[in-house]
């Protein structure tokens, strides 16, 4: 038997060994324990504030750490830094491609970050010394588009990309410290964990995989979708994951139990999820799909809670502040909205 | 997806014949197997537990007094 030959008859029993191993922990489903739980009463959120600005489809929008700026991407080519509390524009940021997908926050609030088919992550520093926000860094490798961007702080930033990886950059630098490789299609959304020690990729290939950030080791896989996973989280403890598709659902994956628990769907909902945010306590997941709503969903119980609709178009990013007291929607219709 | 992206790679085997991306993939999935996992019934009730804990520090859930809802619009006041 050539060697060839032996790898892949190794590959499928280790498979095998996976889904045996995750069957094995199955003593009780997710939905057994809940079974005694009540359903969430109905969520009616209003929305408090329409961001109006950009002069064409929104793609991305981050929250700052304050809760109360927020950035968000459009492919009109600007960068816009919103009080939320007043709706006022901190900073209107011209970009060099309009054809952006992505924008981040860092955590210090010293900087954004933005990328999209340039292949680049751009780096623009909100705090430079004579008021100007200009581009500090443009970090350069990728061969794919930008999908996601996330900072870990000042000097590291982790993007997603169409090129199948992601990377950890040194900023200063602006080097490649890591690449994530093993995605089998597009990158395109990632996830920090609440410790900073791990991130989440959602891919093209139908899979979610959850790596460490320090040794670059893939850790764990997760299949099930049917169709692209646009949209990733971490539920707020760290210890599961949670995902969108193009195949009309949302799941949740343990990461300790290495498994799906839960799938948040309705035969109703037959259109991708664009995005998806948790809410402070994990209970609520928000979803943003492409028939211009936002769905509300009980976590625990799989059922549909609540919707927001207020857009007239796709909902491309959603957000819910660290603080967990509104969420942001961006929409194709050019509008950012706040709820709670 | 979205409007100007030209294509996608579809989900398939990159260099499937490729020895060296053989051994990577085997590789791969020895670390994955190998890892410890929990029962879901832990899994379970330690998710629970967590929305239980946090459920009346959750804005979104609970509902917020208007009086301190950062983006309500205060009503003006009127002298009397």
């Amino acid at each position: 038997m050539g060697e060839m030959e032996q790898l892949r008859k190794e590959a499928e029993s280790l498979k095998d060994d996976i889904t045996a191993a995750r069957k094995a922990v199955q003593d009780l489903t997710l939905q057994d324990h809940v079974a005694g739980t009540a359903v969430v009463g109905r969520v009616q959120l209003k929305t408090r504030k329409t961001l109006r600005g950009h002069l064409a489809k929104i793609y991305a929008m981050h929250w700052g750490t304050d809760s109360k700026l927020c950035v968000s991407a459009s492919q009109d080519g600007k960068l816009i830094v919103w009080d939320s509390y007043t709706t006022n524009k901190v900073h209107a940021i011209p970009l060099k491609s309009s054809w952006v997908m992505t924008c981040s926050y860092a955590p210090s609030g010293n900087m954004v970050a933005c990328g999209g088919l340039d292949n680049m992550c751009s780096i623009y520093n909100l705090k430079g010394k004579d008021g100007n926000v200009k581009v500090m860094r443009e970090l350069a490798a990728h061969t794919g588009y930008l999908s996601c961007c996330r900072f870990l702080n000042d000097n590291e930033i982790i993007t997603s990309s169409g090129d199948c990886t992601c990377v950890l950059w040194d900023i200063e630098t602006g080097s490649q410290k890591t690449v994530f490789a093993g995605h089998l299609g597009d990158c395109m959304s990632l996830g920090v964990a609440p410790d900073f020690n791990t991130f989440i990729s959602g891919a093209c290939d139908f899979t979610a995989k959850l790596w460490d950030i320090r040794d670059g080791q893939c850790r764990q896989t997760f299949g099930g979708h049917e169709s692209d996973i646009n949209a990733i989280g971490f539920f707020p403890n760290g210890n599961a994951v949670i995902t969108g598709s193009d195949d009309a659902s949302c799941k949740l994956y343990d990461l300790r139990s290495d498994q799906e628990l839960i799938t948040y769907q309705d035969s109703s909902i037959m259109c991708g999820v664009t995005s998806i945010a948790p809410s402070l306590s994990g209970r609520l997941i928000l979803a943003g799909y492409d028939d211009f709503n936002c769905n509300i969903w009980d976590s625990l119980k799989a059922e549909r809670v609540g919707v927001l609709s207020g857009h007239d178009n796709r909902v491309s990013c959603i957000g819910v502040t660290p603080d967990g007291m509104a969420c942001c929607t961006g929409s194709w219709d050019s509008f950012l909205k706040i709820w709670n | 997806m979205h409007s100007y992206m030209v294509s996608k790679m579809s989900s398939k085997m990159v260099g499937s014949n490729n020895l060296a991306h053989a051994r990577r993939m085997v590789q791969q999935l020895r670390v994955e197997a190998s890892i410890e996992r929990i029962k879901v019934s832990k899994a379970s009730a330690d998710l629970m537990r967590y929305c239980g804990e946090n459920a009346k520090y959750d804005p979104l859930l609970m509902g917020i007094p208007a009086s301190e809802n950062p983006f309500k619009d205060k009503k003006p006041c009127t002298i009397l």
